[in-house]
């Protein structure tokens, strides 16, 4: 039976070549985007160095003051963090480090581009880096304004010339001479919170880290024992900021804090959506499904159309079928199936054309070190995601096509 | 093997009523070759639509094989369609896009418990009764119209049903081409016992089979015995 569908979809496929064309761009098109976006959200929140256990890390990214007038948004500051981050008893470990500080560096009169780091000795801890050369910088380094560095193959490349060891060498940024200690492999940067090309102990930024101030260029990781203690963690988080008290510098114009710890969705979710409070994961998620759901809805229209046209145009073949002891729903199946095949036909370009596109986009260096990938997950998702697409499209038509009398179709049909 | 009891088709529309069919009461013997005559809308094929449960009637009953059929459903009329019933139509009515094997394999596709080997034997061997075996890879537009109709006959008995319903089935062939799908229906009802059902407007066809009814504004008005079929086959 199966194989007898199989043919006859292959042949109503190659007849009319224009609608199957027509179907087949819009379902590839359709799929392509929605693969290309489940793979950049992958890239971006998925569990991938140096964030590979994401699901115990809690970011304290943003912090917001307000007062009469007057309204702060901004990273967290050195003091905030070490004052009422730190001392908190609950999180395996806690990490500080700065944004990245974009500086140039130059060699034989060439200039390079890279972004830097400030960072504590437990980054390396929490943070899940691949050492090609060499071991991070240690709580030592730190303590003592240590001139080492920690950089990525790209600048060691780049900087001493490529497949040359960096150990050891030195490199000079902001005309301060650093000691290579160690090489880790390019992290994209697609991983906002952790990305650059070289780190340095943070006791070698300029600027007055340790001033009394909440604001500043800093954040903090904290890095739960367990994915279930995740809650205590923010719990004992919320209530160390509950009770911060507000520097005098800020106080002037602030007596409101907002600061909080977001796991990296919830992190994704609060600046996407521009959220103060706590950030509603199941309203994202809603948004998500009824925003894929509308914009699948347009292809998925017009497949309808296309396969009312289509199964109308045979309404003799489904007279025939009838007559010859065909039940509705038989035929109702033949139908769906024909159309899964045409979608999964779809579906298989899209994937040629996400893998195209997302490798367009690894070359063209837009957003650097990046890889992006149809990852085994994205790829399943996106099966799903086409066999729901198939029946979507194909139901109605198979159940308009089901109540056509057997009569009826074999003269041709009524609409 | 099929009784029609006080059977009326009523075509209803907004405007107008149109009765098809009315107050038609007949008995086809088991075996028994009946041709339909009578001129265009008189209501012929209407009939055969019903008696092949294609249509519904407006009222009355149609009984096949002694079984009324009181409930209508869609699976129940399919399930008998298939076991018991072969339809040839004037126009053929071949799917293009399958070859004649898989055409003529079509209705074994909905009987359950036939391997796809076995529904290749039984259509091969219905392809060989139409005088068709060399054909069976061709596809329908690439045979004459009397090969397509042979095709047509071959899937209506590849089921062995026990009725076969032909609506004209020669008006599109020519007479030589009519003479042999006719001989092919006779041979079925002589040899294998098979009850037909022809409608014709061809009152040389009609005289070859055993009965003739004729109708006339969706009614029966005349059923008679046809004497001389046994010298004109």
């Amino acid at each position: 039976m199966l194989k007898n569908y199989l043919k006859i979809a292959w042949k109503v496929l190659l007849r009319r070549k224009f609608f199957t064309f027509i179907s087949l761009f819009g379902i590839s098109i359709t799929l392509m985007v929605l693969m290309i976006t489940a793979s950049f959200a992958d890239y971006l929140l998925g569990a991938h160095a140096p964030e590979t256990e994401s699901d115990r890390l809690l970011y304290v990214s943003r912090l917001k003051m307000s007062g009469e007038g007057f309204v702060m948004n901004t990273s967290p500051g050195f003091y905030f963090l070490d004052k009422y981050v730190t001392p908190l008893k609950t999180p395996e470990d806690i990490t500080i480090f700065s944004r990245e500080y974009p500086f140039n560096v130059y060699v034989n009169n060439r200039k390079i581009d890279l972004d830097l780091r400030y960072t504590d000795s437990n980054f390396w801890n929490v943070l899940d880096f691949n050492f090609v050369e060499g071991v991070p910088f240690t709580k030592a380094n730190v303590e003592s304004i240590g001139r080492v560095v920690v950089i990525n193959e790209a600048i060691r490349d780049n900087y001493f010339g490529k497949g040359t060891k960096a150990l050891g060498k030195s490199i000079v940024i902001d005309r301060i001479a650093y000691e290579v200690v160690g090489v880790v492999e390019n992290i994209p940067a697609s991983r906002v919170n952790t990305y650059a090309d070289v780190w340095v102990p943070y006791t070698n930024i300029k600027e007055d880290y340790r001033e009394p101030k909440f604001g500043g260029s800093f954040e903090a990781i904290l890095m739960a024992h367990s994915p279930g203690e995740v809650d205590k963690v923010k719990e004992e988080f919320y209530a160390a900021v509950n009770k911060a008290v507000i520097p005098a510098k800020d106080a002037a114009n602030y007596d409101k804090l907002e600061v909080h710890a977001d796991s990296m969705l919830e992190y994704f979710v609060r600046g996407v959506g521009e959220i103060d409070g706590p950030v509603n994961l199941y309203q994202f998620a809603a948004w998500v499904f009824f925003g894929t759901l509308f914009f699948m809805l347009l292809p998925t229209i017009n497949l309808v159309n296309i396969n009312i046209s289509r199964i109308m145009e045979r309404a003799s073949e489904i007279g025939i079928r009838k007559s010859f002891g065909a039940s509705s729903n038989t035929l109702v199946v033949q139908f769906l199936v024909e159309n899964l095949i045409l979608t999964l036909i779809g579906g298989l370009i899209g994937l040629v054309l996400a893998q195209g596109v997302l490798m367009l986009i690894n070359n063209s260096g837009i957003i650097p070190y990046t890889n992006f990938s149809i990852n085994p997950t994205v790829f399943a998702y996106s099966f799903l995601l086409c066999v729901f697409f198939g029946i979507l499209s194909g139901v109605y038509p198979a159940y308009k096509m089901s109540k056509l009398p057997a009569v009826a179709a074999l003269k041709g049909g009524v609409r | 093997m099929i009784t029609l009891s006080d059977i009326e088709k009523v075509y209803q529309t907004k405007a107008i009523e149109t009765v098809a069919l009315q107050n038609v009461n007949l008995n086809v013997p088991k075996g028994e070759f009946l041709s339909i005559m009578g001129p265009s809308g008189c209501g012929k094929s209407t009939l055969l639509n019903i008696m092949g449960l294609l249509d519904i009637p407006s009222s009355g009953v149609v009984t096949i094989d002694g079984q009324p059929i009181k409930t209508y459903k869609d699976k129940e009329l399919a399930h008998i369609r298939n076991e018991k019933i072969g339809f040839v139509f004037q126009s053929y009515h071949l799917v293009n896009d399958l070859s004649v094997l898989d055409n003529v394999e079509l209705p074994l596709l909905y009987r359950s418990g036939i391997s796809g080997s076995e529904r290749a034997k039984r259509a091969k061997a219905a392809l060989e009764k139409v005088g068709l075996s060399a054909r069976t890879q061709h596809y329908p537009n690439q045979l004459s119209g009397g090969q397509r109709q042979r095709v047509a006959i071959a899937r209506a008995l590849v089921g062995s049903p026990e009725i076969i319903l032909a609506d004209e089935p020669t008006g599109n062939l020519d007479s030589v081409m009519g003479e042999e799908v006719m001989n092919i229906l006779l041979d079925l009802n002589r040899l294998d016992g098979t009850t037909i059902v022809m409608v014709t407007h061809d009152e040389n066809m009609a005289m070859k089979t055993e009965r003739l009814i004729r109708f006339f504004d969706g009614q029966q008005v005349s059923d008679s015995k046809v004497y001389n079929q046994l010298q004109t086959v």
